[in-house]
């Protein structure tokens, strides 16, 4: 993957796939590191399965026997001296609080560092992929930070208004823009 | 976020659109977006199926979507195009330039662009 953002649409998709309403993306950096987590309330994974995510061939799509996201992101992150883990619990044993929890650490200053490209092309992609899923999508950087939350822009829209409306869209994509145009300043 | 008044007015003006959007979409434009399609470049592309079917006043014909891995990933990014009666075109190699010729040919006057099928890429 070219850019850290096309990593973080592939594995988002993870979690719609595992059927969650609920996924949380957050982006944290500091002068030196940038951690991303990913937070469903999916049907989660066994522990064997957790464990075989890692290995690029497992996969649970049939059209072929490989599933190179999870691997990808993990390269990525390993590559700057980062680490990965995925944490999971899965519905059957525990129907009332199941999901999976992702995390990635990077190493920004690495040579290695995948840049993180353009989050808000992601963001407005997984909204318009999955728009009755509530996302919530947050980058802090010190005391920035740039926030994205479906279930507020439902609160106004109603039962009326799709999100996945160009006009919605586009309107995610301006105010994800307008935050970002401060973000490094 | 920015101010949700503004999106306010968005529902206010959408209200009577969205019940016209509903149960029309003949054609139907199909992204692959898994990790083969991802990497080969899929987003520029639906962006600009997206964008362009909008600009063009496409939407209430045309639905835009995404799939999962349609099972050629050498040929990625992928776009299958149905329509009611007709036989699906798969476009492969997709870009966004490409997508925008095929909305001016295929979509808007229905002439497939037959250069970037899979016919024509094999």
């Amino acid at each position: 993957m070219k850019e850290l953002s096309l990593n973080i649409l592939d594995i988002a998709g993870n979690s719609v796939k595992a059927g969650a309403t609920r996924i949380i993306i957050a982006l944290t950096e500091t002068d030196e590191t940038l951690s991303i987590v990913f937070e469903d309330n999916g049907c989660g994974m066994t522990k064997e399965q957790v464990e075989s995510v890692t290995d690029p061939f497992f996969t649970t799509r049939t059209t072929r026997n490989v599933g190179l996201g999870i691997p990808f992101l993990k390269l990525a992150a390993e590559q700057t001296g980062g680490s990965f883990s995925i944490e999971s619990t899965p519905e059957k044993d525990s129907p009332g609080n199941h999901g999976t929890k992702t995390t990635a650490l990077f190493y920004k200053n690495n040579i290695d560092f995948t840049p993180l490209g353009d989050v808000v092309s992601t963001v407005t992609t997984l909204i318009m992929g999955s728009p009755a899923t509530d996302w919530l999508f947050t980058h802090t950087y010190g005391e920035k930070e740039v926030r994205m939350d479906t279930a507020e822009i439902r609160g106004v829209l109603g039962d009326d208004v799709p999100l996945d409306s160009y006009e919605v869209i586009e309107w995610i994509r301006s105010s994800l823009e307008e935050e970002y145009d401060s973000f490094y300043k | 976020m920015k101010s949700l008044a503004e999106l306010q007015a968005i529902k206010d003006k959408m209200k009577d659109k969205v019940v016209l959007r509903e149960g029309t979409g003949e054609i139907r434009v199909v992204v692959g977006m898994a990790t083969c399609g991802i990497a080969a470049g899929a987003r520029p592309v639906l962006n600009a199926f997206v964008e362009g079917v909008n600009k063009e006043n496409l939407s209430e014909k045309v639905t835009v979507s995404q799939t999962g891995c349609i099972g050629i990933c050498q040929y990625e990014p992928v776009v299958e195009v149905f329509e009611a009666g007709k036989e699906k075109v798969t476009y492969v190699k997709m870009n966004a330039e490409k997508a925008a010729e095929i909305i001016e040919s295929h979509l808007k006057n229905g002439n497939v662009v037959e250069k970037y099928t899979i016919g024509a890429n094999q």
